[in-house]
């Protein structure tokens, strides 16, 4: 009974051991790949803050003046005034498109061949 | 374990035959029985105390290791808890009203020199003298042949001076990471967000700090690891501010003035949409200060809140909106405003000695009668204007949030005599910025509530005193929207936004003392749409001469009025401004929808 019990004390400090030394490295792998992660999202948050000062830098009102000026031939924008605002009533309704007919009954009879053929 | 009896019978039998006393065999067993006792309850004990020395032996070993390990080992952040994404190093950006960037960082590199690693100096110098052209290549050489062994050569390079000074090929030249400051609109809103500068500088890093404009008024929270991610959102319109920025520059150019300023303000928060000072400077490269000269004419000197002017006429509306406030007059009062008038042994003129004679309240503000509003002063005496106008602001330095605001002290008469009660009731004898103005007709334009002007956007109404009853500041709408109608103002009117305004040309006071003849400073002060005003608008031009004529005019009217409109022409309608038909005449009328 005794040398059993030392048996299987013995073979649960062994699995233990196995087992803690797996969860360290499972562990340190985990950290490794947190570290990859968190350098990827400093990463992304760099060229991200890049991104977002070209934007502005592209969007800069000069620059879209300037784009505007040099377009004008196509686009025609004008810089907004009082008169270009509309009245509600101003904007026509769109046509009303015909009712499209499906499964049509045939309400008036067709005359027969030789009464149209009658002069 | 088989106890000895005390009294064995194997050694009392011989002991009793022996005729001796067997208690002496029983006290001696009894004797060694407490002896083994003691013998194993001592063993026992020494054995515990040795386990407990083990244990705490290694705990203390424990701990000293511990404590050796941690005095030996390098810090380290913890990896396994989540990241902070709320702490950043990086400056926080400024955006404006909408969330547009107006300020951000960028992540740049620093260039220095190590003279004890290089390999051949006259190759760097030559090297660096082609990337950078403004580097003198003698110079160089002095410095990485010199006594010293560390050496700034740029503080922010590109990507691509960075790969050509790398292609150099020289070791004693390294690069350290710098955030540098970025302001992607160039010089739009240049003198509210100021610039920013190294502070500190070291290989790794470099702190970034604000010289000027909000960046130094707001450099704690903008340095604040935790507000890393939160931006500073400025009451700056973008798109507003850069249309102002365009028409302002024209306006000056066509009216030939040195400078301008304009502050566009929303009538109930004081939230500042647009603030413009002109000449400007492009905050990515700030000019350095003026040394000598006049600051006042350095690109720096910002002219809506440092420039205090005498703001001449504008300042009528105050007199006469206390006159009503007070009961003294209404709008229909007459009043005669014929000459002579002496006040203090000084004669009180008009514009180009006019005589206007009899006039009613509105039609003095309407022609800008100084003698008018003259009169009214004298009514209301020194004291009450006083604390009419310190009510209104015109007493100390604005609450504008960016650094150059405190330096905008209005200057007031020493001592507050009739004369100076009369003088200032048409704006001359105290001199204030043009932010202080915006603010005060911001109170008429709201209905009576005194505003602070703020760069900041306000999410919540901030309540204000009130400085006037709501009739008085309707009544002094109405005398506004006269002046543009009917008086000094009339280029001022934008059809669909009903404009009220103010002129005022006050001549410029020279260094010397007295008045210079040929150089004024025209301001209009707006407000729109004067039957609902929701904002405030004040434009100065610096010394403008209008030359279409036979002869130069220099009033508000030709000069301030025209681009004043024009602001308001394309401003409002970016505002989200409806054009409207002015409701006055329309009392009478039940509108109906037909069908």
């Amino acid at each position: 009974m005794r040398n059993v019990l030392f048996v299987l004390t013995t073979v649960t400090v062994i699995a233990l051991a196995f087992w803690a030394y797996n969860q360290h490295y499972a562990t340190q792998k985990v950290l490794s790949e947190t570290d990859r992660l968190h350098r990827e999202i400093r990463e992304a948050h760099a060229r991200l803050a890049v991104l977002r000062a070209e934007w502005a830098y592209l969007n800069r009102p000069d620059r879209l003046r300037d784009l505007v000026d040099i377009n004008f031939d196509q686009l025609g924008l004008l810089p907004l005034r009082a008169d270009q605002f509309g009245h509600v009533d101003e904007v026509s309704y769109p046509a009303s498109e015909p009712l499209t007919i499906t499964n049509a009954v045939e309400v008036s009879g067709t005359l027969p061949q030789a009464e149209v053929n009658r002069p | 374990m088989i106890r000895t009896p005390l009294r064995p019978l194997a050694r009392i039998l011989p002991a009793r035959a022996a005729g001796e006393s067997p208690c002496g065999i029983e006290r001696e067993n009894l004797r060694q029985r407490h002896k083994h006792m003691h013998d194993k309850m001592r063993q026992r004990a020494e054995g515990r105390l040795l386990v407990l020395g083990v244990f705490f032996l290694f705990a203390f070993a424990v701990v000293g290791a511990r404590m050796g390990m941690l005095a030996t080992s390098d810090p380290v952040e913890p990896r396994a808890s989540a990241q902070g994404a709320a702490i950043s190093a990086a400056r926080a950006d400024i955006v404006d009203r909408n969330g547009s960037l107006l300020a951000t960082n960028f992540e740049t590199h620093a260039l220095y020199a190590e003279t004890l690693h290089m390999v051949d100096p006259q190759a760097a110098a030559k090297g660096l003298v082609t990337v950078f052209p403004d580097l003198k290549s003698e110079d160089l050489l002095e410095d990485f042949t010199g006594e010293r062994k560390f050496i700034w050569i740029k503080r922010t390079i590109s990507p691509e001076q960075m790969q050509a000074v790398h292609d150099i090929g020289e070791p004693g030249l390294l690069f350290g990471p710098r955030d540098m400051r970025l302001y992607p609109n160039g010089t739009l809103a240049a003198h509210v967000l100021g610039g920013a500068s190294f502070g500190e500088e070291d290989v790794r890093a470099a702190e970034v700090i604000g010289v000027a404009g909000v960046e130094r008024y707001f450099d704690t929270y903008l340095r604040d690891p935790a507000n890393g991610q939160k931006p500073l959102q400025l009451s700056l319109d973008l798109t507003v501010q850069a249309a102002v920025e365009r028409v302002l520059l024209g306006g000056m150019k066509i009216m030939n003035a040195k400078g301008a300023t304009s502050v566009l303000m929303d009538a109930h928060s004081g939230e500042v949409i647009s603030v413009v000072s002109l000449p400007h400077f492009d905050p990515n490269s700030r000019p350095a200060p003026a040394i000598k000269g006049d600051q006042s004419e350095s690109p720096l000197f910002n002219r809506s809140v440092q420039g205090v002017y005498e703001l001449g006429s504008t300042f009528k509306i105050f007199a006469a909106a206390q006159a009503i406030d007070l009961g003294l007059v209404s709008p229909l009062t007459v009043i005669d405003t014929k000459g002579p008038m002496r006040v203090g042994g000084y004669s009180i003129g008009e514009f180009r000695n006019k005589n206007y004679g009899d006039l009613t309240v509105s039609d003095i503000i309407a022609k800008s009668s100084n003698r008018g509003t003259g009169r009214m002063a004298l009514e209301i005496g020194p004291e009450r204007q006083q604390d009419f106008l310190r009510s209104l602001g015109f007493f100390e330095p604005t609450s504008f949030e960016i650094s150059e605001a405190r330096r905008g002290t209005p200057l007031l008469p020493k001592r507050w005599t009739e004369l100076s009660a009369v003088t200032i009731s048409y704006g001359h004898g105290l001199s204030a910025s043009p932010m202080h103005l915006a603010a005060a007709y911001a109170a008429i334009a709201n209905g009576g509530i005194a505003v602070k002007p703020t760069i900041l956007k306000q999410d919540f109404l901030p309540t204000g005193k009130r400085v006037m009853r709501e009739g008085t500041a309707s009544a002094a709408r109405a005398m506004l929207r006269k002046v543009v109608t009917e008086g000094t103002a009339s280029m001022g009117d934008v059809p669909g936004y009903s404009v009220g305004g103010k002129t005022g040309t006050a001549d410029k006071p020279k260094p010397s003392g007295g008045y210079y003849d040929e150089k004024v400073i025209t301001t209009f002060a707006t407000i729109f749409p004067s039957h609902d005003p929701k904002y405030v608008l004040v434009v100065t031009l610096d010394e403008p001469v209008e030359t279409s004529g036979d002869k130069p005019r220099r009033t508000a009217g030709w000069t301030a009025v025209p681009v004043a409109a024009e602001i308001i022409g394309r401003v409002a309608p970016l505002l989200g401004l409806r054009p409207t038909v002015e409701p006055n005449n329309l009392a009478d009328i039940t509108m109906v929808s037909s069908n």
